[in-house]
């Protein structure tokens, strides 16, 4: 079973109830996976803190142009929808941040000038802490597109009986990515006006993918009941609510919410877990 | 000369709108930009009235003539997005708008049609023109709309012979990021004492030092964890980015929020008073 987290809104707690509600089914006895798919700003493994077994580059494809074989003949550059290819001077040169790696420069080319060769964009890490396996993807600096590497991401621990799925801010294509394939999405949100403006965003997107979703609260009693409001209006599950304290502040500025949440909020995710069963009917061992 | 002045942050919700939109109400004779087309805020606290708007036509999309298609399974083939599945069908969310299998299918079965991703929008302020966008669900080419957003603001600058543009960024450090600050004027990083706001911090200096932008540190939140906030100051250092300011925690800023107002002009509490004197540093860094 895969839960995504996600958020319309960054910083509203996704990867602590992530890291907590991992720690949490693992108490149960299943085999659980962890993947950060935040990969332009992975913080998971900032509180799960698995040493790292493995580094692996992750590289997608771009041209790489035969000067001799060439003939400039500009196929390339008609084809390419990206403007990654541009003739200068009769030769084609090749804007790899552009590249979105369709192959169509490399099938087009008439002197089979083109190949394709790696260049790395990111790297993918993997441990195991807690008896949770940990996989996160990290976007090179100054790297443009972190679907591919989300994509790939993905495969990982396709064995695990649960794979929590941290999810980058937003609804647009590295979200979707993310998300793409889930059973369940666990939406964190804030009860302010800019997290209730973003949750809107978060459960359009859950609804025109027909996602099963609910709310979790996070810094409950900060802001106003808004979000609450919403929430029973549009029928949708508030699965559980974690308070605006000073202590979980302090903690996860730290590194070192979870356990403090988990000692106290293990209801709330009792309630997160069963309403996840009892909607996926999987059938987990917890 | 028009300056664009980007708030960005790396860690989403640090505080880069609200501090945007205080910079809103602080500065003279300015432009907004809400570039976070992905899940724009600014508007709820500047209370602005759209005057205009229009359609993003973010790529294109693969559409399948059923009739003229002799499933012979060349564009299956081609596609490296498995955008198209068994029954001769585009799946719209996986489509890059390649063009692969069009230019390819022997039938010429397939055409690349415009596909409409958002729409910008221009409003009026109490404050000034705000341009944003709104990125429709499951969108990409959110770095495009970025730019569109970007030029609009520069030509209602010049057309109102303002000299600013304060852009409020989204967060992360991927396309649409890059699309905000290449060739900004300067970069205000909003950073938070927290391992995952240090973490991100580095990442999103890493950037800004990449694209040779100028940039700046603040810190809000700044008294929950004072050890981290040392780091903060330490990894400025190290990096010779200037930190500006500290910016205590204060729940005016969520009252403000509420109200639908910016934190400065809202309250006079220590998170109003520390923006206020942030903004006469940014400034003076600015022009």
């Amino acid at each position: 079973m895969n839960i995504a987290v996600a958020s319309g809104k960054g910083g509203t707690g996704k990867t602590t109830v992530s890291v907590s509600l991992a720690l949490y089914m693992s108490l149960g006895g299943s085999s659980i996976a962890l993947l950060d798919c935040d990969v332009e700003e992975p913080n998971v493994n900032l509180f799960l803190r698995a040493p790292i077994a493995k580094t692996e580059n992750f590289s997608v494809l771009i041209p790489s142009i035969d000067h001799v074989l060439c003939t400039g003949c500009g196929e390339c550059e008609r084809i390419c929808a990206y403007n990654a290819i541009a003739i200068i001077k009769g030769e084609p040169l090749v804007l790899a941040d552009m590249c979105h790696s369709c192959g169509g420069c490399f099938h087009v080319c008439p002197e089979k000038a083109i190949i394709e060769i790696p260049k790395k964009i990111g790297v993918i890490e993997s441990g195991s802490a807690h008896g949770i396996d940990f996989a996160g993807g990290r976007l090179n600096i100054s790297a443009h597109m972190s679907p591919p590497l989300i994509k790939d991401m993905k495969k990982l621990h396709h064995d695990a009986d649960v794979r929590i799925i941290d999810c980058p801010p937003g609804t647009s294509c590295p979200v979707i990515e993310s998300v793409r394939g889930c059973d369940f999405l666990v939406l964190v949100t804030e009860p302010t006006p800019f997290g209730l403006n973003d949750l809107r965003l978060a459960v359009n997107m859950a609804k025109a993918l027909s996602l099963p979703f609910g709310v979790v609260i996070n810094r409950a009693g900060i802001g106003n009941d808004d979000v609450e409001k919403y929430c029973k209006k549009n029928d949708i599950e508030i699965l559980a609510r974690i308070s605006n304290i000073k202590r979980i502040a302090e903690e996860y500025s730290r590194g070192d919410c979870s356990s403090y949440i988990l000692d106290n909020y293990s209801n709330e995710f009792d309630r997160i877990v069963n309403h996840i069963m009892e909607k996926t009917a999987a059938d987990v061992s917890l | 000369m028009i300056k664009e002045l980007v708030v960005i942050s790396g860690k989403g919700g640090t505080g880069k709108t609200s501090i945007a939109a205080a910079f809103s109400f602080l500065a003279v004779n300015k432009v907004m930009a809400d570039c976070d087309v992905d899940a724009a805020d600014l508007h709820l606290v500047l209370n602005d009235t759209i005057i205009e708007s229009g359609e993003f036509i973010g790529g294109k999309k693969a559409l399948i003539d059923a009739e003229s298609c002799n499933r012979c399974g060349l564009c299956v083939s081609y596609c490296r997005f498995n955008a198209i599945h068994d029954l001769y069908k585009v799946d719209d969310l996986s489509c890059e708008g390649c063009g692969v299998c069009a230019f390819f299918c022997p039938s010429k079965s397939i055409e690349m049609n415009d596909h409409i991703s958002g729409r910008w929008y221009i409003s009026k302020t109490p404050y000034g023109p705000l341009v944003r966008a709104k990125l429709g669900i499951a969108e990409g080419n959110s770095g495009k709309l970025v730019t569109i957003l970007r030029q609009k603001a520069r030509e209602i600058a010049y057309k109102k012979s303002h000299n600013l543009i304060i852009v409020d960024g989204s967060p992360g450090t991927g396309c649409p990021v890059i699309a905000t600050i290449t060739g900004a004027t300067h970069v205000l990083i909003v950073t938070e004492p927290t391992v995952a706001g240090i973490h991100d911090l580095n990442r999103i200096l890493e950037l800004t030092r990449h694209f040779r932008v100028q940039t700046s540190v603040c810190v809000n939140k700044a008294d929950i964890n004072c050890e981290k906030k040392h780091e903060i100051n330490e990894l400025c250092r190290t990096n010779d980015v200037q930190m500006l300011m500290e910016i205590p925690y204060d729940i005016d800023v969520i009252h403000a929020q509420i109200a639908g107002k910016s934190v400065v002009e809202y309250s006079n509490g220590p998170a109003a008073a520390a923006i206020t004197k942030l903004w006469e540093e940014v400034s003076d860094a600015v022009f």
